[in-house]
Formats: structure tokens, sequence, C-alpha cells
């Protein structure tokens, strides 16, 4: 299992064939208390850099982008009721949606943890 | 019935989570501080405060199976009752007319008496939009006076009266603009908004059917006029910009910008809902302004706020104008002022008008009023208040500047407001620290989180009402608020301290609202 990150605050994990996406601990900090996800439909085709998903909080509306290209497998279930969970652990248990790549050659774009740690320290 | 209050709250309860003890009174109240109930809880449900007939009316017929068969579940007051209810409920609100309401980019100013008086006179307050034209010439004249000032102080070719708000009115300039290009046989697709721009910007365009991209800005706070240049194509149909910005400065290069975009055969659209700032003082036609939307409730002093109508006419370049939509007023061989509707477009030279934005002529109370103003400040009126608003901005942005993080303070002067970052607060404490302070202080919170380009914004817009006495009560607030976030001040967490309520959960309201009265005791 490989994790990548964007410059938008997107992480991406994958396993095999299908990978799973949020945002990062960091991004969650700087939106605060997440009220409500609005998440990709099963099926939905999501374009790399383009967004796909909203994160409502108590300060903002954000996009969320799509860190590659793909379709989507399904929306995370459990945001539906506890939206709380992209707070208490967005990089794992509070992931937005799982999906399947369709170049997988467009991960090699993004930022390993350690890259993604330092262009975080430089912000 | 006790428990019916969603909040758990009942008199004598003190407040939640405050650690302080339970009301001294048997009321709740505190002084002349009055408590109130919901008024589900105050009334007798079946209860009646109206002396009706005793017999009850013969129910229609042709209501049939819709004839309700239970009682309604209203409460019950009597008159005196009712009136009380409100009443003590407006005394725990906040508005203009008791203090600054300093919120940025809503221009929360003054709504001048005279206005409001000239706005109740029978012949304007109780017209009706059906009524024959013969009998409301002198509604249809301020209508037209205000369209010739309206024209005149933005230096365009004519005005859409119609629009009902800002957001709509931007709505109807993006609808001009499309109905252009087609008539060009031209379809274009995409709209360019700046970062500095409003929030309803893209929204707009978004709905008016466009692909939005945005541009982003400079790190002075103004727009970036290389990567609008580079992006311009014959795809774009229009960029939208909103003039002074949400940055509170005014966008030099628009001029520049709008050349680029007309060579490029796309329109401008600017957000003029800041026009207040430049009022009297830039007319947005000479820098090739194509669309612009005047927020009457902002600029020109109608109340709003809290339910107060909006109305949004847009001025449109000599270009634009032939799209503008019907209805709208024009003055005929007869020296009367008419309202042109679709019968009469054609002979009235304004047949490519792309459509209604409404279905009458607009806000007739708004007019009157935004006419009043105009009339009765003149144009060195006019210019004064811009003046006065630039002032008190910067009057408020430079005296807390060395105890607020003024992120475009070097940016030169601002214009209508002033707008701090969170940077340099303790740690843990946050925007919504020194928001919920201003409480305490008595003062309405200033606009916070926005824009989004900077974090934990403060924005503030004193508007030319305030004197000098009244803004250096309010800096002295935020000033002795920065200064207890900077140093770490644990108290300030819990604000407000003092206000009938203390802090609320707003996550919590966010994600599991209770919207409606149960009425759990069956």
């Amino acid at each position: 299992m490989a994790v990548y990150f964007t410059k938008e605050h997107e992480w991406i994990s994958v396993e095999g064939d299908t990978a799973r996406v949020g945002i990062t601990d960091y991004a969650q900090g700087q939106l605060g208390d997440i009220t409500f996800v609005e998440l990709p439909e099963a099926g939905a085709g999501v374009t790399q850099g383009k967004s796909c998903c909203v994160v409502d909080s108590v300060k903002a509306a954000s996009d969320v982008y799509a860190p590659v290209t793909g379709t989507v497998v399904s929306g995370n279930p459990s945001l539906e009721d506890e939206p709380e969970l992209v707070n208490t652990d967005a990089e794992n248990a509070g992931f937005l949606w799982s999906m399947t790549l369709a170049d997988p050659a467009q991960l090699d774009g993004l930022m390993d943890e350690a890259a993604y740690k330092e262009y975080v320290a430089g912000l | 019935m006790n428990d019916m209050n969603p909040s758990g709250w009942r008199p004598g309860m003190g407040n939640a989570g405050d650690g302080a003890p339970a009301s001294p009174t048997f009321t709740g109240n505190r002084g002349l501080q009055l408590e109130e109930a919901l008024i589900f809880e105050l009334g007798r449900m079946g209860g009646c405060g109206v002396d009706f007939d005793e017999e009850a009316p013969e129910p229609m017929a042709t209501l049939g199976q819709h004839l309700r068969a239970a009682p309604v579940a209203l409460p019950g007051l009597s008159e005196p009752e009712a009136v009380r209810h409100y009443t003590r409920l407006s005394r725990q609100n906040y508005a203009i007319d008791l203090g600054i309401f300093p919120l940025g980019s809503c221009t929360m100013k003054h709504n001048p008496r005279l206005d409001e008086r000239v706005a109740r006179m029978p012949g304007f307050a109780d017209v009706h939009p059906l009524q024959p034209q013969e009998t409301v010439r002198g509604a249809l004249d301020v209508i037209n006076q205000l369209a010739f000032w309206l024209v005149e102080l933005t230096g365009m070719h004519g005005v859409a009266m119609t629009p009902k708000a800002g957001a709509h009115g931007e709505l109807c300039g993006l609808l001009c603009i499309r109905a252009a290009h087609e008539a060009k046989g031209d379809a274009r697709e995409v709209v360019l908004v700046p970062e500095s721009a409003h929030g309803t910007n893209p929204a707009t365009a978004a709905f008016a059917g466009y692909r939005v991209e945005s541009i982003p800005g400079t790190a002075d706070g103004r727009v970036d006029v290389t990567a609008f240049e580079a992006r311009l194509g014959p795809d774009v149909a229009a960029v939208m910009i909103t003039n002074p910005n949400t940055c509170g400065l005014f966008e030099r290069d628009l001029r520049r910008i709008a050349d680029a975009v007309h060579a490029a055969g796309a329109y401008v659209y600017c957000d003029g809902a800041n026009f207040n700032a430049i009022v009297g003082k830039v007319r947005p036609g000479d820098l090739g302004v194509d669309a612009m939307h005047i927020n009457l409730h902002k600029t020109f002093s109608t109340p709003h706020g809290g339910g107060g109508p909006g109305s949004g006419p847009v001025v449109l370049s000599e270009a634009l104008s032939p799209f503008g939509p019907l209805p709208f007023t024009a003055k005929t061989a007869d020296g009367m002022v008419h309202l042109v509707e679709e019968e009469d477009a054609q002979t009235m030279g304004h047949a490519q008008a792309f459509g209604r934005m409404a279905a009458f002529h607009g806000q007739m109370g708004m007019f009157t009023r935004a006419l009043a103003y105009i009339l009765s400040h003149g144009a060195d009126g006019l210019r004064q208040v811009a003046e006065d608003a630039v002032l008190n901005a910067n009057y408020v942005l430079r005296s807390l500047e060395d105890v607020l993080d003024a992120p475009f303070a070097a940016s030169g002067p601002c214009m209508h407001e002033a707008l701090f970052s969170d940077h340099g607060l303790a740690e843990g404490f946050s925007t919504l620290d020194v928001a919920k302070g201003l409480i305490d202080e008595g003062f309405h919170p200033m606009t916070v989180y926005f824009p989004l380009v900077v974090h934990g914004a403060m924005l503030v817009e004193p508007t030319e009402t305030e004197s000098k006495a009244g803004l250096d009560q309010f800096v002295g607030a935020l000033r002795s608020l920065a200064e207890r976030a900077r140093s770490g001040d644990e108290a300030l967490k819990t604000a407000p301290c003092l206000a009938p309520r203390r802090r609320l959960d707003e996550t919590l309201a966010a994600r599991k609202p209770r919207l409606a009265w149960k009425d759990e005791a069956g």
C-alpha cells in the first residue's frame, strides 16, 4: 500500500486496483469542524484536478479535487451520520471515497509523505 | 411542558455550562433583561385572541376532502401577549439603530429617516403592480428618475431596474452577456473570476450555464493582470471582477484588463456591491465595465439584513443595453413615463431583450428610498459618502494594525473595509474568539473567515455612518480583545460571558439542526 499527496491537501492510498481518497489531517485542521460532506456518487467518473466532492465546515464549503482520474466505487457511507470522522481520523476512517484508477502513472506526479510534510512546513 | 425548548434551557436555569449559579430570580429575568419562552410554550393550544362570531361559518363546499379535520396546532395568544412576545425578543436583537454594525461586505449603514418617510407616502407605499399605468404616473416617474441617476453616476448607457438583489443583478448581467454573444452566433463557455471576487460571482456564472475558471490573485490582494491576459481566448465569454474587491482594495488595473477582455471579444462584469466606496469619484463606465449591479440596499441606504428586501439594478454599456430585460420605463413624446412591456418592445426599439427577471417593475419601496437618498445628498453629499466611508475604514485599519495582522496594509490605503488576519494571536486563539468577545463589548461582530484568501479573516466595514467618537469606542474594544487574544487570556475563549446566551455549539447546530418545534409532551 502506497500513499500519495496533492498540493490541494488530498491523500490517495492505493492498494492493488483500487484506492481510497481523503483530505489530509492538515486540511481538516484548517477547515475546522466538518458539518457535512457531499460525496461523489458510485460509478461517477472523476478527472484529476477537477472538483468532485464538497466538504462543509463551520468556516467554509470547500471543493475536494480528484488526485487522479478514475471511477468512483463508493462514497464513505459512515460520513453520512458522522462527518466528524474527517476531523478525528482524516487519513484513515475519515476517507471520502474509494475509486479505481484509469492511469496509475498519474501517481508519479504526486508527492510522497515526506515531500508533503516538507510542502506543508513551507506554508 | 418544561422540556419543550429544544435547547433544554428554561427560565431560572442560568446559562448552561458557565458554571454560574442559576438565576437568582424566580422568573429567570435579570433586571430588565427579559427572558422569553418559545411562543408555543406561551399560548394555550386552541386559544384565540380574537372575538369571532360564535357561529362558525359554513365551510366552503369546494374544499371537499381538503377540509381540515383536526384543529391547527397554533398557539393561542391574546393581542398584548403576542405584542410583548415579539417586543421582548426584539430587545435581545442588535440593529444598526443601536450601534455600529461592522459586517464587512454587507454595508450596514444608517437609513436616513427622510428616505423612510418618503417611502411611506401613500402614493408610493400603497400602489399595486397591476394598477393601470395612468394611476401610477408618479411612481413610474420615480423609477425613471432613479434610472437616470444610476446611469449618470456610473457613466453607463442603460439600466435594468427589475433585479431584486445583488446576485439577481449578477444573473441579469450575465444573461445580457449571453444574449449579446448569441446574437453574434458566438457560443462561448467560460467565465473568469478572480479569487478576490465576491462568492456569489462564480455561483452566478455557473447558474447562467458557464464554466467558471478561478484566476489567482497577487500577493498584494489584487487581481493578477498577466494571469488574466494569458487566459483570455475565444472561449471566454466574460470576466467578473469585484471593485473595490473583497480585500477592501481598489482594482487599479481594471481599465487595462477591460481593454484586453474587449480585444478578446468578451465582456466585463463588475460586481458593484462595494460601489459606496467610489460613488461620485469613479464612473465604472470609464473603466470599460459592460455590466454592473448596484445594491441599492447598500450604497443607497435602504434597510437590509435580517429580512429587508434587496434591490439590484444593473447598469449596462452601450453594447449590452439592447439586451436588457423587460419591463423598463421610458419617457415618450407625450412627456409621460411609460412602462415598456413585451407588446411595445418592438416599437420602442428594444426587440432584443433577453426576457424578464421579475414579474413586475422591481422593488418600489427601495426605489423611493434610493432616489430620496441620492437627491437629498446631492453631488457633494454622495462624494462625501465615499470619502467618509474610505476614511473610516482606513482609520480602523491604521488604528489596529499594531495589534492585528493586516495582510494588505502595505498595499496602500484600503477602500470601504479593513481586513485583518488571525496571524499573531496566541496558540489556540482564533478569529472566532475575537468575534465573540465583541458581543460582550456590546457590538455586532465583524465578518469572519471571509474572504477565504486570508487566514482567519476579520473584515470590518464601518461605513460612513460612524462618527470618530463611535469609531474610537469600537476600535478601543477591538484593540482590547486583540491584546487579550495575543496574550492568551483564557477567559476570552468562553466569550460571550455577558450576553443572554453563552457561546453556542455551532458545529452541533450545523450537524444536527432542529428546525421545527415538536409538541413532545403530546
